[in-house]
């Protein structure tokens, strides 16, 4: 009896064993047919891999749907370190850095460099870091735009602010008209929203040089954007409740707020978060701070990316090069998902013809949305946006709930930002 | 024959042994294990050398105390153990009080529909904490909330329960709402035991449903309502999972508003499982030191009829 506990301990103690070093057999990949796990958020994208495994049976995808966003970047961090994770998962391009960093992402360059020419190349010098690897194939990119109700714009005799002083303007000309309605709201949620703005303004929050990381998230370009908003709020001509709650799905549906600073992606936000106002709403681009030159920020964008623990790197790579360059997979991204692809040749391709379904009235929707991309300004990722983004939600959660000045927040942010970085060891200039 | 008695008693000395295995097999691997590792892992730091991009750039090395020492002086943490506190003191006395007072009226004999009574109370416990919050989070927002369009009918000021302040009561108001069953039930059973002929020689004795109350009920179940207090102390200073999901909704809520939110930022947003470990073990002290304590202080005076 005894003998037998022992001996399946033994069996049991083997198998642990045997498991784990299948576990760490990286790199080579199995031969014959084999299933690649898939972690992604984008909506609809399961139907796109439904089309890869129609005509790869032997390289099934399985998607499992995931929380957006920074969620997932700590979700891919913890299996990570627990050596559990899938093969391939969507990622943010602020998220990249962090992930490289934390050795979660595989090196594909040998399969991907061919692919290099399909992408602009400020979007391809995100996914190599400015070095010599590959970490991810670029899959969407999120210039920002400016959203508004067309109808309620006309309602109340607005035109369509192309300045951000004119933006303030018609704020202001809003709540003197219609005071329980808002032009926009700022918002202490997102600081991938803010971020974008001061891309625009021309911020750059790191940089590197040559082993050094500079950090200047406090920069004067992004002052300026603190400064406006901070004005905007304290003489109450926009909100400050935060973007993606109940409430502010309501005041997107019942017209509290007719505006949105957003991006390219927001068609399919407000269909879902705003389906009574089909067909109200119309695109324009993003307010200037120069309208001689005009720019815009990112706000999101993703890639996909290959796990450094997958045991399949090369089947997965052969799957993120064809989901983002496949011309049948990137129109079905488009008319799918709804995401505006990072790859060049599909920005002029017949997908983007059409409008998005949710603003059927604006035909030139997509080569509107073209012009503004290309305006977008380059921007180079630390390796620690999580914490910057953490900082954000808590210093300007505080201040607009203070009522105070926006500008300090953001010192609190830039010294958050890089006390973590040289509790790490990171060499911060 | 004599052999036969031996191996039985053998194998009856071994028989405790077996019966406790099972325990004992899952305490250490599901506990001590656990928090033996978690020791472990608070006792090291990721150093990065270089931009911390190459293969290879981040290393773990020993750092003695150090995430301890790091714990102890963070300002964030203090504030966030005080913030705590607060809403501790407002909750811990309203729902133990509520709890109480649930507990004799489902007591009392003259009562009607006890058991439909009985199961509306417990019946929020049954909903997990995040379920709860964002049911309240929007009765919370001002545009979605009808108590809010009703005050507003009314003409009444506006109340704001996301503001600072309030958003204490908010919290608060979720954890008494979750919670109040549970405490009632656990009160009420204790009130069961007691014996009814107590009751009827205080009758007899001339005393009011009032006194019997106050002087025999309430007493009696003394040791209950301690257990129930050392459980709501422990369960306010875990408070994570209510702050977490109405963060995103009000501008008043920090990430890192409670010591255990710090814990999660600091090892999932951060991604330093280490001071994330040393902040879990301080944490995991601290309760152990209050909770002893608290039995300490009430034990001799609750249970002192017992001994």
């Amino acid at each position: 009896m005894r003998l037998d506990i022992a001996r399946k301990a033994v069996a049991a103690g083997l198998g642990l064993a045997l498991l784990a070093g299948c576990g760490s057999s990286g790199g080579q990949d199995p031969e014959g047919p084999t299933e690649l796990s898939f972690w992604a958020w984008a909506p609809n994208i399961e139907k796109v891999v439904d089309r890869w495994n129609a005509s790869h049976p032997d390289r099934k995808v399985v998607m499992s749907k995931q929380a957006q966003g920074d969620d997932l970047v700590t979700k891919l961090l913890t299996s990570a370190k627990a050596g559990s994770g899938p093969d391939l998962a969507q990622v943010e391009f602020q998220a990249l850095p962090t992930l490289v960093s934390n050795d979660v992402l595989a090196d594909v360059s040998a399969d991907a460099a061919a692919v290099e020419g399909e992408f602009p190349e400020g979007v391809w010098q995100q996914v190599t870091l400015g070095g010599d690897g590959v970490y991810a194939i670029p899959q969407d990119s999120g210039p920002m735009m400016f959203y508004y109700r067309a109808d309620l714009f006309q309602q109340y005799g607005l035109t369509v602010p192309t300045t951000w002083d004119e933006y303030a303007r018609t704020a202001r000309t809003l709540r003197s008209r219609a005071p329980d309605r808002f032009l926009g709201t700022f918002s202490s949620n997102d600081p991938g929203w803010f971020a974008g703005l001061a891309q625009q303004a021309g911020g750059s929050w790191w940089s590197i040089d040559g082993d050094t990381w500079r950090v200047s998230i406090d920069d004067a370009a992004t002052r300026k954007v603190a400064a406006y908003w901070s004005g905007l709020v304290a003489e109450g001509a926009v909100d400050k409740t935060p973007m993606y709650t109940p409430e502010w799905n309501k005041a997107l549906n019942d017209g509290t707020q007719i505006g949105w600073v957003s991006a390219v992606w927001a068609p399919g936000v407000l269909a879902g978060n705003a389906g009574g106002t089909l067909g109200r709403w119309a695109m324009a681009p993003l307010p200037q701070w120069d309208a001689a030159s005009p720019r815009t920020g990112n706000w999101g964008g993703s890639t996909t990316a290959v796990m450094s623990a997958s045991t399949k790197r090369k089947a997965a790579a052969e799957f993120a090069i064809w989901l983002n360059t496949d011309p049948e997979a990137v129109a079905a991204l488009v008319t799918d998902s709804g995401v505006y692809p990072a790859a060049t040749k599909a920005q002029t391709g017949s997908a983007l013809e059409q409008p998005p379904a949710f603003f059927p009235a604006q035909e030139d929707f997509y080569p509107t949305a073209q012009k503004i991309a290309s305006t977008a300004a380059s921007f180079t990722w630390g390796p620690n946006v999580n914490v910057a983004y953490t900082a954000y939600k808590n210093a300007f959660g505080a201040a607009i709930t203070a009522g105070t000045d926006l500008v300090p927040a953001l010192s609190e942010v830039q010294r958050a930002t890089i006390d973590d970085m040289r509790a790490s060891g990171f060499k911060v200039g | 024959m004599p052999s036969t008695t031996s191996r039985r008693r053998r194998a009856g000395a071994a028989t405790p042994y077996l019966f406790v295995a099972p325990a004992v097999v899952l305490f250490l691997l599901v506990l001590a294990l656990p928090i033996a590792y978690t020791v472990y892992l608070s006792l090291f730091r990721t150093e990065v050398s270089g931009l911390g991009l190459g293969r290879g750039s981040r290393r773990e090395v020993f750092a003695g105390l150090g995430n301890y020492a790091r714990t102890l002086t963070d300002s964030e943490m203090g504030a966030g153990a005080l913030r705590v506190l607060g809403y501790g003191a407002l909750l811990v006395p309203t729902m133990l009080l509520l709890a109480l007072v649930f507990a004799l009226l489902l007591d009392e004999d003259r009562v009607r529909a006890r058991g439909f009574s009985r199961i509306a109370i417990f019946l929020p416990y049954a909903v997990p904490g995040v379920i709860a919050t964002l049911l309240w989070g929007f009765l919370y927002l001002p545009s979605t909330s009808p108590f809010a369009q009703l005050l507003d009918e009314l003409s009444l000021p506006e109340v704001d329960l996301l503001s600072p302040t309030g958003i204490y009561f908010a919290l608060a108001n979720i954890a008494v709402w979750g919670g109040v069953g549970y405490n009632t039930i656990v009160l009420h059973t204790a009130l069961r035991s007691i014996p009814r002929d107590l009751y009827e020689a205080a009758r007899i004795d001339g005393c009011s449903a009032w006194q019997v109350a106050l002087r025999i009920k309430v007493p009696l179940v003394a040791p209950a309502l301690v257990l129930t207090t050392l459980f709501s102390v422990v369960a306010t200073l875990q408070v994570f999972a209510e702050p977490t999901t109405l963060a995103p909704l009000t501008n008043s809520l920090s990430r890192t508003w409670s010591p255990l939110m710090k814990v999660y930022q600091d090892a999932f947003a951060r991604g330093d499982v280490h001071s994330a470990a040393a902040a879990s073990v301080v944490i995991a002290a601290v309760m152990f030191v209050l909770s002893s304590g608290l039995l300490r202080i009430t034990r001799s005076r609750a249970f002192g009829g017992e001994r």
